[in-house]
């Protein structure tokens, strides 16, 4: 009942190459996944970490302005996100006689500029949350030490508020990962984008969409399997004790 | 005119989301505890089925879902009422959708409602029992209102995705609120005014929704101690 020869002929094809990849990027199908998915893990983590201190310092407008945008990225579809910046910035002259115009016209770049302020949002509330639960012990032993506020920040409270966060960080990340199947909406050729390209051609729905359901299913193992080898490694201090 | 007069239709496709997402919510609501009473089974077979259930749909995006479900289940109703020799039915989009947020949500709440399922002391299910009380009734009497307390969380935490997840049923040619907002937005030619919208439109359910199932979980903890730091 499965056509196998059409899943084997089209696996160049959802794997990835340079055929029909997008402007500025230089693939398509998987390796466009990864590429969507790695640059906006990459992005939002680095702006998540200082939001992060902001949330949870005590400057009361700083604090609301991060949960404002956490809130109001929490609280909406991520696809509606991607449309207001795909579609919605060409409403706006003084976008499109910027220079951030040439790349915010291209859909690479805007699904990487979505995922990255989603995926901020919700890495800022977890690692918020880790920072909040530090132990007030370790707090005090780098205070009487005479480490200066930055300085404890550093070494102390985000190294180990980073560390508490993987396990939900490891949610975050197959989360996102899944979530990058709505680059196919706005035009990219992704896992998924691949997969109703294949769809539309034979009108078999089942062989494309099956395959790309077993590559993500391969992902979604692959992650979890790599943040259990990295919570073993990072967080061995807080496992069970073993006899 | 504010969006020319487009509003009014953005939020009748509100309901109609709104719609999809109350009744996949129930479709999901019981595929979870059919799923949770599974896991829990004496009966390994159906633990299995019940583990490849959560699993395969928890490891694949949603909207692959929709699209292998749908389109796929399109074409196997076709394919059997053509060997039948039946006139195939148009399927109704509506169906489809919910049946298919319900599919995938159900796998979620498996797992929600096993945890808060496990968290009642068995005691209290052995002593209705004792009471000479069916095991339905002791369900309904004194598992199910006890398991609330620890099922909300992540029950919100559930309708909150799922919420979210609606506004991937145009996919499937849904007249929702986001494929009222592409008629909007290519007429109106404001696709920000239009989009933002949509995003309150979306953040004003989450946030009602939020509110009620924050005052629900206070209600259902009621002589519960909170500890405090």
């Amino acid at each position: 009942m499965i056509d196998f020869n059409l899943i084997v002929e089209k696996l160049p094809a959802f794997l990835g190459g340079t055929d029909g990849a997008p402007m500025m990027s230089t693939s398509d199908g998987l390796q466009l996944t990864l590429e969507l998915l790695f640059l906006s893990l990459a992005c939002g983590l680095l702006l998540a970490v200082p939001l992060a201190l902001m949330r949870v310092s005590k400057n009361r407008v700083a604090s609301s302005l991060v949960w404002l945008y956490t809130y109001v990225f929490r609280g909406t579809p991520l696809l509606v996100q991607l449309f207001i910046i795909y579609y919605g910035l060409s409403q706006f002259d003084w976008v499109r006689d910027s220079w951030a115009w040439e790349y915010l016209r291209e859909a690479y770049a805007c699904a990487i500029l979505a995922f990255t302020l989603n995926t901020a949002a919700y890495t800022t509330e977890i690692i918020a949350g880790q920072i909040r639960n530090t132990h007030y012990g370790e707090i005090e032993a780098a205070k009487a030490m005479g480490m200066s506020k930055w300085l404890m920040m550093r070494r102390i409270v985000i190294p180990s508020a980073l560390r508490r966060a993987l396990p939900a960080y490891s949610n975050e990340v197959v989360m996102m990962m899944q979530s990058t199947s709505v680059a196919g909406l706005v035009t990219l050729a992704d896992l998924t984008g691949v997969a109703r390209r294949v769809f539309s051609d034979t009108y078999m729905p089942f062989e494309p969409f099956i395959t790309v359901a077993c590559f993500y299913l391969v992902l979604t193992f692959g992650f979890v399997w790599l943040f259990k080898l990295a919570e073993r490694r990072w967080l061995a201090y807080l496992a069970p004790r073993k006899h | 005119m504010f969006l020319q007069g487009y509003l009014p239709s953005i939020l009748e496709g509100t309901i109609l989301t709104l719609q999809v997402a109350v009744a996949s919510l129930a479709v999901s609501v019981v595929l979870g505890l059919i799923g949770a009473m599974f896991k829990m089974a004496p009966s390994k077979p159906l633990v299995w089925l019940a583990e490849l259930y959560s699993t395969l749909v928890r490891g694949v995006p949603d909207l692959v879902w929709m699209l292998l479900l749908f389109f796929g289940g399109q074409m196997l109703i076709n394919d059997f009422c053509t060997r039948m020799g039946w006139q195939a039915p148009e399927i109704n989009s509506f169906f489809a959708g919910v049946m298919t947020i319900g599919f995938i949500f159900g796998a979620y709440m498996t797992e929600t409602f096993r945890g808060a399922i496990m968290a009642v002391p068995k005691g209290q299910m052995e002593a209705g029992l004792a009471y000479g009380m069916s095991p339905l009734r002791v369900f309904l009497r004194i598992t199910f209102p006890q398991m609330v307390r620890f099922a909300l969380p992540s029950f919100s935490n559930n309708w909150l995705v799922l919420v979210k997840s609606t506004a991937l049923v145009s996919v499937i040619g849904l007249n929702d609120v986001m494929y009222r907002a592409d008629t909007a937005k290519s007429i109106t030619q404001e696709p920000f005014t239009v989009y933002a919208v949509v995003g309150l439109i979306f953040l004003a359910i989450t946030s009602v929704s939020d509110f009620a199932l924050k005052r629900l979980e206070k209600r259902y903890s009621l002589g519960v101690r909170e500890t405090e730091l």
